[in-house]
């Protein structure tokens, strides 16, 4: 499957949703309609902080028009005391995130819903809803929340036999630091922070939700699982999942944030008690104000070097703010810190913090950017420090199959070096660069995932083929799965229609997230498309009469092979499918694997900024990624994922952040003034593909989707060192950064 | 929102009865960029909407006698664009227009609504201040004109009455030799809101100026006229020492605020790097090279 005689597997075929997307036809999550509906709406905090004495919704309710009001007396409730695990959330947190139940944790929080036959009585009665609150004091930066004295969350969480702001831990170690460092001849130890970002996909979240009088719930939503949806709806209503069918709308981006649901229970509980279809859908505002963005945090990592450029020792303390419910991505920082590095001693921590911001939710390879800043930005300086180049340091380090990770597995072949390599002789690095510019790499590192995925193949009646997977297409995985069904089937691909099932139509799905849909549903439709090879060629051994096993298939033809070649016409698969019924029926074939074997993904990036000194101004002329790509399917969606990793990064690190108020509220709740890039802030952004394909994968396919957004930041800050001199600790390095920082260098010399 | 009334009327005379006998809850529609996204936020809730853009006088530009510009308030930029003249005249303005928001928006924002919206950061104001355009408005006793740079009175406020209408902007011709520009600090490269706008409009004669003036915006709660700079502008030979003063003049004008576009040192340190550039700019337009 690997070679270059493949006819469609690393071809750049046509997007099968391509032309609905760009005629306006595509249906995304606000634009399902039903008759008779009406609309939801949820009342949010006004404060940071407080704890909620009671709830009067007696006046809302007997507005004309509203048709039902919701509190999180309506909401199944789960005690804090005992985690109730589904994926990668904790159920006890998610009835309390969708609804404030003992507290108002942030400003924003949602602490009741109504469904109104319109949206402007909707908003009327959420005004005649009275909350007695008792206003509390409310933290929001982490340096606050881990003070002895700060305002505490939650009297349920403890550490260190305390009530606290610190809501776990994890620790990774490999061989002794201490020594480790004793051996080193340079020793750096840095501390940085960083600054919470919105996923800030261009769809806000949206829902319509129809409970019938008997029970049986139907959802259309824009998210990142339909599974997920069913479940955790099911979870927070008590509706079993045999009664829900979730169907998954097209999804205008998610990178994580739609993981998890905000609207769906609330729409299902407020259908379920108005007897009416809910549609729900967030402002910007809300999406900016209470979905998740991911944590901010502050570490300190301490890196030892010998002279000859092998890295001994590295140590690594990470914060992470997990927004006002438990669950910051520490594994993520703390996993992927040093793993693309064959290092024998490290030691890495991560402490979960909450305060009174918006929960955290998952954000592209979460964690892993904030683990990677801090070490990519230290190696920068110790490279320095022993006078060698920083690439050749990492070539020098770099794990290879066989290292054992800190974070546990011992690798098997992967492809970290060969990015590194590729980024030391690509023409990139002898662009002459002026006054004021600067170059800057770093590498990165993600987990990537496998799991469960569900596909069917059939073969439809005329002899063309219709596949159905579980997992919303964010990336264009319903073109790369085309690919793979018409190279195994040898047909051409425009014979082959994917489909995304609901939850009522294919079998249990995982999420789309992990950068794992394309690795793991790959596998599940090469089984399928297998199973209906093998059923083909049975069809065909019955006709001729001859033994399955003396059937080749070959370019879409079953022939007659081995000491009975060429006694018969080969048939076609329209052949074979016109004559289903005489030789056993239908043809199709499913699978449901719990999938393994996705192995990490690794990136080297380079980047290229010019500095205006007199502004503060940091532009991006240059970008390079190089990345592990283990098999392109469809070139042209990996590129894509590789720029818009790149491209998210470079607003990470230049311009985005919350900005809250005196009051705990945010500030620039739009992006007008969370400022995302726009086009023209980006060069062309370069892409490099390395295939390094994955063994375990049956078309050598590895997740490409999370590791683009793990080296920029650091790229662009050793970039911005090279070209001022200035290193940088913070982000964002936005211009009045830039400028003071500029300013205060001048004054020092 | 309650209902609203719409009207389109094609004469100023209409246009005005009508927005007088509102009583101050009418709306002047010209492109709508700021109008229409003001009302989806709930910001404002105007009981009867005023489209100006039927109404020729208010609609076009003349050049009523050579270099003597006349543009109507609800002119697009990229109708303003269009003009061949223009543009090679007042350069700087039209690229002030021209740097709001994005194409869709370009085809839509108007002198007339940068300038009644009353934002000290609309990227034309500065421009059309250091241009010493002035403001036709005209209400139910008539015309009057106004220096653009005395229709900012406050965030949000001019000094037009709540019954009148602006309805264009006269340039004053220049002699040759003359030229401007308007540059703007913005984190990203377009779709945002300045954080230092500054306009500069020059004639030189020879390597002498002769005169100038420069505004600048989003450093003060309007729009302002630095007097000093121009002061310091006008007889110099724009040598490195004068530009220095100027901008420190332009720097101690500054009286912005710290907020989340930018911090009070923050902009004043762009002002004077603004005004540096800007002058540069226009200089090397006045000389035609
Ligand atoms: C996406 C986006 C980006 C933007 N970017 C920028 C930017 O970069 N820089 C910038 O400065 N602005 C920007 N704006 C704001 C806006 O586009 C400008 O202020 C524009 O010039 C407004 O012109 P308009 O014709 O659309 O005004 P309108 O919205 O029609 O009117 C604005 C206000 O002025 C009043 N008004 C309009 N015409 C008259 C008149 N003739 N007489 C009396 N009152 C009148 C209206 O009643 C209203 O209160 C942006 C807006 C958007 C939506």
């Amino acid at each position: 499957m690997n070679d270059a005689n493949n006819k469609w597997i690393g071809k750049r075929t046509i997007r099968p949703d391509g032309a609905d997307k760009v005629t306006g036809q595509a249906t995304f999550g606000a634009d399902t309609t039903m008759p008779g509906m009406i609309w939801g709406k949820v009342l949010r905090s006004p404060h940071a902080h407080a704890n909620i004495r009671s709830i009067d919704t007696s006046k809302a309710e007997s507005l004309p028009g509203v048709k039902a009001v919701i509190t999180s007396a309506d909401v199944t409730n789960y005690s804090p005391e005992k985690s109730v695990i589904l994926g990668i959330q904790d159920m006890r947190w998610m009835t309390r995130n969708v609804m404030a139940r003992e507290k108002a944790l942030f400003h924003g929080h949602p602490v009741a819903a109504v469904a109104a036959t319109s949206q402007k009585i909707a908003d009327q009665a959420c005004k005649l809803i009275e909350v007695d609150y008792e206003v509390l004091p409310w933290v929001v930066e982490i340096d606050d929340a881990i003070k002895s004295d700060a305002p505490i969350l939650h009297e349920f969480i403890e550490f260190e036999g305390k009530p606290s702001n610190i809501a776990g831990t994890l620790e990774h170690k490999k061989g002794d630091v201490q020594t480790g460092f004793e051996e080193a001849d340079v020793i750096v130890e840095r501390s940085f922070t960083t600054r919470p970002v919105h996923q800030g996909y261009i769809e806000p979240h949206a829902c319509l939700v129809s409970v019938s009088a008997d029970g049986r719930a139907t959802i259309w939503s824009s998210s990142q699982g339909q599974f997920m949806v069913r479940a955790m709806t099911s979870m927070l209503t008590d509706i079993p999942q045999s009664s829900i069918r979730a169907i998954p709308a097209e999804i205008g981006g998610g990178f994580g944030g739609k993981t998890i649901v905000y609207l769906e229970p609330l729409a299902t509980i407020l259908s379920k008690k108005s007897g009416r279809p809910v549609k729900m859908v967030m402002s910007r505002e809300e999406v900016m104000r209470a979905s998740g963005p991911t944590s901010g945090s502050k570490s300190t990592v301490k890196m030892g070097i010998k002279k000859d450029g092998s890295i001994v020792a590295a140590q690594g303390t990470y914060y992470l703010q997990a927004g006002a419910l438990p669950g910051s991505p520490i594994r993520g920082a703390v996993g992927c810190a040093f793993a693309p590095y064959d290092i024998p001693n490290v030691h890495a921590l991560g402490y979960d913090v909450v305060s009174n911001r918006s929960k955290v939710a998952a954000y592209r390879a979460p964690g892993a950017p904030i683990g990677a800043f801090a070490v990519e930005c230290v190696i920068d300086e110790i490279s320095e420090a022993i006078g060698m180049d920083p690439l050749e340091v990492r070539l020098k380090n770099a794990a290879k199959e066989g290292t054992q990770a800190a974070h546990g597995p011992v690798y098997p072949r992967i492809g970290y070096y060969e990015t590194v390599e590729a980024a030391l002789s690509h023409p990139h690095r002898e662009i002459p660069l002026g006054k004021f510019q600067g170059r800057g790499v770093a590498s990165g590192f993600w987990f990537n995932a496998g799991g469960e995925s569900s596909s069917q193949v059939n073969i439809t009646e005329d002899g063309n083929v219709v596949v159905t997977t579980g997992h919303p297409d964010i990336g264009g995985s319903r073109a790369s799965i085309a690919n793979i069904t018409a190279e195994l089937l040898g047909i051409d691909y425009k014979r082959v229609s994917v489909l995304i099932g609901d939850t009522a139509t294919i079998g249990y799905s995982n999420l789309t997230g992990g950068s794992r849909v394309l690795f793991a549903s790959g596998m599940a439709v090469t089984d399928s498309t297998e199973k209906v090879i093998v059923s083909l060629k049975e069809r065909a051994a019955k006709i001729w009469d001859i033994d399955p096993e003396a059937v080749d298939w070959e370019d879409g033809y079953a022939r007659p092979a081995g000491a009975n070649a060429g006694m018969f016409d080969p048939l076609s698969l329209e052949e074979l499918a016109e004559r289903a019924t005489e030789t056993g029926g239908p043809i199709g074939a499913g699978s449901q694997l719990n999938t393994a074997g996705a192995e990490g993904g690794f990136a080297t990036h380079m980047c290229d900024v010019e500095v205006d000194i007199d502004l503060g101004i940091v532009r991006i002329i240059r970008y390079t990624s190089f990345q592990d790509v283990g098999r392109a399917v469809h070139p042209s969606y990996v590129e894509g994922q590789l720029q818009g990793g790149a491209a998210q990064g470079i607003g990470w690190a230049l311009n985005e952040e919350y900005i809250y108020d005196s009051e705990g509220r945010v500030d620039n709740p739009g992006f007008l003034d969370y400022r995302m890039p726009v086009c023209s802030d980006l060069p062309m952004l370069d892409t490099v593909m390395i295939e390094v394909p994955n063994p375990k994968h049956p078309q050598g396919v590895r997740g490409v989707g999370e590791v683009p957004l793990v080296p920029p930041l650091a790229a662009i800050r050793n970039a911005i060192y090279d070209a001022l001199g200035i290193r940088f600790y913070g982000l964002p390095m936005s211009p009045p950064v830039v400028l003071e920082a500029l300013e205060q260098g001048e004054a020092a010399e | 929102m309650s209902d609203i009334q719409y009207l389109a009327p094609t004469t100023l005379d209409e246009a005005v009865s009508a927005y007088s006998g509102a009583k101050g809850s009418a709306r002047i529609l010209a492109g709508g960029t700021d109008l229409l996204v003001q009302m989806r936020a709930g910001m404002i809730n105007p009981s009867l909407i005023v489209d100006i853009k039927k109404i020729e006088e208010i609609n076009t530009v003349r050049e009523t006698e050579k270099g003597v510009f006349v543009v109507g308030a609800s002119v697009s930029g990229m109708e303003l664009a269009k003009n061949p003249n223009f543009g090679k005249t007042w350069p700087g303005v039209l690229e002030a227009l021209n740097l709001i928001g994005s194409t869709q928006i370009q085809g839509r924002a108007s002198l007339g609504g940068n300038l009644c919206n009353g934002s000290p950061a609309g990227d034309s104001v500065p421009a059309l201040v250091a241009a010493k355009a002035t403001l036709t408005v005209q209400g139910p006793n008539g015309r009057r004109e106004i220096p653009v740079k005395e229709v900012p009175v406050g965030p949000g406020k001019t000094s037009l009455a709540d019954n009148e209408i602006a309805v264009s902007f006269s340039f004053p011709s220049r002699p040759p030799g003359s030229g401007d520009a308007y540059l703007r600090m913005i984190p990203r490269t377009e779709m945002d809101i300045a954080v230092v706008g500054c306009g500069v409009n020059l004639t030189l004669e020879g390597d002498i100026c002769t005169s100038a003036c420069v505004g600048l915006g989003a450093v003060a709660p309007i729009v302002l006229e630095v007097e000093g700079a121009a002061e310091l502008l006008i007889g110099s030979q724009l040598d490195e020492d004068t530009i220095e003063k100027t901008a420190e003049a332009c720097r101690a004008c500054c009286d912005p605020i710290d907020d989340k576009r930018g911090t009070i040192s923050y902009r004043t340190k762009v002002s004077g790097v603004l005004l540096k550039r800007a002058v540069a700019i226009a200089a090397k337009r006045a000389k035609g090279v």
